[in-house]
């Protein structure tokens, strides 16, 4: 099999330079590459609609009820009367913020960025498997990416029932008024972005267990292949699941099916609906909805163990508890989903189970994060902007991490379920983490990518604004899930403020100190959108292996060829972690070195 | 518009600056032949520094925060199974805090102290088993704990309330919530939401009469059957297609669901109405007495509602189509909560934590604990609001009688 393809990549290699036209260059390129560019260039863009997103919706939780010339420039007098936030529109800026966040930007953007690029040129592939699935996987990307964004130009609003779409709210217009054709948007990008998903994920499963080059055994893998991989195997598993919500509750709303409505009276209009469960989709949701959490967090804990190792001067310590670790996340991933429904009226015997099972996750993550402090341990660190980040995140990862032990305790969860509590939790662990191996890995590849180098002072300060700000927007959040603020609250004066005046000032204090956390946070990352573009057509070139790195991509040349390497694959001698190896002349020795005489692979 | 102007224009000419500053930097780093992936040994130690030093930024915030708000950033609870779910969350929140300084000291301790310093190699170090082994079973030995205590909890905190629990229903709907005591006999009575009528009958409790009243009101009601008939059949009223076909399904449905009115008025059983009738409905205020253990039912109108007590740490969501249920003794009166917090205005109060639409925020119920004494006086004032009282009073139907069948009911039994 890898003969063959060899042999095909071979044929095609010899072909591989004649000029390409425009567009079979930059827009339906088939070249992984390229791809993988077009990937992160959209979700760059949709990240930052969410983040513009999330300071509106700020705005309006830390001074509400006054005017806001920034809430007027934005929604205009339909959705900010005044320039005071609409009850509606809030609703769906907070949707619409999780959605593009969680899928578009750190599914999409992260896995299809870095999958693309990566795995055929840390493989030693010549591209994917398939390049036509896979241009194919970007255009539906794109497709969805513009549904979900023009969602919000609707007349009746987009979605506005939370991310997680629960019906009825999301099956009855009459309930509110971003469940027409604003959720029938929702409900159709969503299931363009799984075709997206999945045709990607496929590619990368086959590429991965077919094109490795010889000497490329699965244990000479690096992390983050192995992260790619597991994402992948796991995104095929859940997200037909969620396709298969998604079309029940279609039919619920077009054809007047009851999978998830029973006895409903809404707007005056007593439905004829009898015998659907509600919970029947939470539990399809969350089917995927939480191995989504670490479809999202492997890739970036890929990126940052390859990063980390790389700039510490050390192999990865424990790389095969690692591997381990990730296959035992990926597995428990897929029986922990119902610890989002403690409290849903699921039987409570049922909600032991997953208590069980969730906590056991934190194993495999310790075992990361322990990995993680060793490598770092008796290291000689290098502080380039990704190391930065990949540090970060294993910061965030604990910190987000040890939350989650409260909520997934189903006692403690009856009083933080909903509240600004699990808000702060998973933005911590999922949220932050994921976007900083994001940045790391931006960083860190960037010159692979455009073959030029981004600037490493801007680098800095845009590492540490968005760190600072980060902390500064999620330890409070803490506080202000604990003193009992719900969330999806448009304000709190109508509640805790006429009951509960103490805790009703925990909450306007703590959000207005986010809310500035969170603009400053944000005016940081145009320090990161000025260098991405600036870098790209006028940053300095870059060097073959800017960053002394062992892995296989840094073998090929720096101006992209179709086909990677220009003559034949490298082959493979040794691990991807020989990082200042007693008796070496280098601090680095790349994979395709021969070992030395009497020399041991680790 | 003048202010958007000059926005605009400041930050083209913020973005041209840093451009400008880029090429200086960019020209002068060339000078002095560095490339951008060349860290020197200042930018190293500068971020070990930093690295040092967010660690206390990061650690005196979270004290800090501690400090200003309290340990769990709320007071007390005022309900019996509270007080155990606060001491679990406390012995919880010191193992996560311990770890969390631990971990993050180790990460952010180590990044600053093994910054490379010329000539000194990193130390070679791929694995080592028995390390690894500690840190596996260490965590999995303390997850042990914190899952054994956990389940405990939950499984008292859920288990099937008692025989002496007070049976109270709460029915939720977009954006309100309402209450029914289930009355003298603490039975709740059977509801089916086809018998909905907004006036007399909100709840859609289960009686002859209000099986008869459902029909008659889908049958002859202002947008019952027939006037829906009338329209469609008229002539003279001139009908839009799309109102026309809305009118139709309009009839189709009701049809529908009279069909089944009929269906459960021919199968129902006379007996269950007493189980009806002596409930009492409560809108806007629920009281509760103090020490008395309550099994609430949750309901749902339109869309999913979680009913959310935060000062009696109880929480369940209200699911269209099921009843679930949560139980809670409260152990404080309003009285003992604003005495203890010395706050006059202090209340108790049941909000809405499921998503539900607009309104969602403004969703709540005031919730007054008394006494058992003031409790009792209160619940006597209720005894002539029974469900049969203001189902027969508001308008009383033709041929009723003035009886009521709850009290005979009783008697007899």
């Amino acid at each position: 099999m890898a003969a063959v393809a060899h042999e095909a990549h071979g044929h095609h290699d010899a072909h591989g330079h004649h000029e390409e036209s425009f567009v079979s260059k930059y827009i339906f390129s088939q070249d992984h590459k390229m791809i993988g560019k077009q990937f992160l260039t959209t979700a760059v863009f949709m990240g930052v609609v969410a983040m513009l997103l999330s300071i509106l919706f700020r705005i309006q939780l830390a001074w509400p009820g006054e005017s806001s010339d920034t809430l007027s420039f934005f929604l205009g007098d339909k959705w900010a009367p005044g320039g005071i936030l609409s009850e509606d529109m809030y609703l769906g800026l907070v949707t619409i913020h999780g959605t593009i966040m969680v899928f578009f930007l750190l599914t999409g953007g992260l896995s299809g960025t870095f999958s693309n690029v990566l795995i055929p040129l840390q493989l030693g592939a010549r591209d994917m498997a398939s390049g036509f699935l896979n241009m194919l996987s970007y255009w539906f990307f794109f497709v969805s990416s513009l549904l979900m964004f023009g969602s919000l130009f609707v007349e009746t609003g987009p979605a506005m029932a939370g991310w997680t779409i629960y019906p009825p709210l999301s099956a009855l217009p009459q309930a509110v008024q971003g469940s027409g054709l604003g959720m029938t948007l929702w409900l159709l990008s969503m299931t363009v972005f799984i075709a997206s998903s999945l045709i990607g994920s496929l590619n990368y499963i086959v590429t991965v267990l077919n094109l490795r080059t010889k000497g490329m055994s699965m244990t000479r893998m690096p992390l983050t292949i192995w992260a790619f991989f597991v994402t992948a195997v796991l995104g095929v598993l859940s997200f037909p699941v969620l396709l298969s919500a998604a079309l029940l509750l279609m039919m619920d709303r077009l054809m007047g099916t009851s999978f998830y409505l029973s006895d409903i009276i809404v707007g005056g209009e007593m439905l004829t609906n009898h015998g659907g469960s509600p919970i029947l989709y939470q539990h399809l949701f969350w089917f995927l909805g939480h191995p989504e959490v670490y479809i999202v967090l492997l890739p970036a804990l890929g990126l940052s163990s390859e990063i980390i190792s790389t700039n510490a001067r050390k192999p990865i310590f424990g790389y095969r508890a690692m591997i381990g670790s990730i296959l035992a996340i990926g597995f428990l991933s897929f029986i922990v989903w119902a610890h989002h429904m403690f409290v849903t009226g699921m039987n409570p015997f049922l909600g032991s189970v997953f208590v069980f099972t969730t906590l056991l996750i934190a194993i495999p993550s310790a075992v990361k994060v322990f990995n993680y402090i060793t490598t770092l341990w008796r290291g000689s660190i290098v502080y380039t902007p990704a190391m930065l980040f990949a540090i970060g995140l294993v910061s965030t990862f604990i910190t987000g991490g040890v939350t989650g032990i409260i909520l997934a305790d189903a006692a403690l969860d009856i009083t933080t379920h909903d509240t600004y509590f699990v808000v702060a939790h998973f933005h911590v662990v999922m949220g932050l983490s994921a976007v900083f191996g994001m940045f790391g890995g931006v960083y860190h590849w960037f010159p692979k990518m455009y073959g030029k180098m981004m600037n490493t002072r801007l680098g800095y300060a845009h590492f540490w604004i968005t760190l600072i700000g980060a902390y500064g927007v999620f330890f409070p959040m803490h506080f202000v899930g604990l003193a009992g603020a719900p969330r999806r609250y448009y304000e709190y004066s109508a509640t805790y403020g006429y009951f509960d005046n103490d805790s009703y000032q925990q909450m306007m204090d703590l959000n207005v100190i986010i809310t500035v956390f969170a603009i400053v946070a944000a005016l940081g990352q145009l320090l990161f959108l000025f260098n991405f573009f600036y870098s790209i057509f006028r940053g300095p070139k870059a060097p073959q292996n800017p960053w002394r790195s062992n892995t296989l991509e840094w073998t090929t040349p720096v101006e992209h060829i179709h086909g990677n390497w220009p003559g034949e694959l490298p082959t493979v001698y040794r691990w991807p972690y020989d990082y200042s190896k007693p008796g070496a002349e280098d601090d680095f020795i790349p994979q395709t070195v021969p070992l030395a005489e009497g020399e041991e692979e680790h | 518009m003048g202010i958007k102007l000059i926005t605009l224009v400041v930050i083209v000419l913020g973005v041209l600056a840093i451009a400008q500053l880029m090429r200086v930097y960019e020209l002068s780093s060339k000078l002095r032949k560095t490339g951008e992936n060349e860290i020197s040994n200042r930018d190293n130690k500068l971020n070990a520094k930093m690295m040092l030093g967010f660690m206390i930024f990061m650690f005196g915030g979270f004290i800090g925060l501690i400090w200003k708000y309290g340990w769990v950033g709320r007071g007390d609870a005022a309900s019996v199974h509270g007080h155990d779910l606060d001491w679990l969350l406390n012995v919880n929140f010191i193992i996560i805090i311990l770890v969390f300084f631990l971990t993050n000291f180790l990460l952010f301790f180590f990044s600053f102290k093994y910054v490379k310093k010329p000539g000194v190699p990193a130390f070679w170090y791929p694995h080592n088993n028995k390390l690894e082994m500690v840190w596996t079973i260490v965590p999995a030995i303390v997850l042990t704990v914190i899952i054994i205590l956990g389940l405990k909890e939950w499984g008292e905190a859920t288990g099937d309330a008692g025989k002496e629990a007070v049976r109270i229903e709460l029915f939720s709907k977009q954006f309100a919530w309402e209450a029914r005591y289930s009355g003298k006999d603490n039975v709740l009575g059977k509801f089916d939401y086809k018998l909905t009528h907004d006036e007399k009958n909100p709840l859609a409790l289960i009686t002859m009469e209000t099986i008869d009243l459902a029909i008659d009101n889908m049958e002859h009601g202002p947008v019952g059957i027939d006037s829906l008939e009338h329209k469609l059949n008229n002539r003279k009223i001139i009908l839009s297609p799309e109102d026309r076909d809305k009118m139709r399904k309009d009839l189709k449905r009701k049809e529908q669901l009279v069909r089944l009115l009929y269906q459960m008025r021919n199968g129902h059983d006379d007996a269950m109405d007493t189980t009806a009738w002596d409930d009492f409905i409560q809108r806007d205020t629920l009281y509760l007495c103090k020490g008395q253990q309550y099994e609430f039912n949750f309901r749902s109108k339109d869309v999913i509602h979680s009913a959310y007590f935060p000062h009696f740490r109880a929480q369940m969501n209200t699911v269209p189509g099921m009843t679930t249920r949560f139980k809670f003794t409260p152990d404080k009166t309003t009285e003992d909560m604003r005495k203890e917090r010395g706050v006059e205005d202090f209340n108790f109060m049941l909000l809405c934590n499921k998503i539900c639409g607009t309104s969602h925020y403004k969703m709540k119920m005031l919730i007054i604990v008394l006494e058992e004494e003031d409790y009792n006086d209160w619940l006597s004032t209720k005894e002539k609001a029974t469900f049969w009282d203001t189902f027969n009073t508001e308008a009383p139907a033709e041929g009723e009688t003035e009886e009521n069948p709850a009290e005979e009911n009783q008697e007899n039994t």
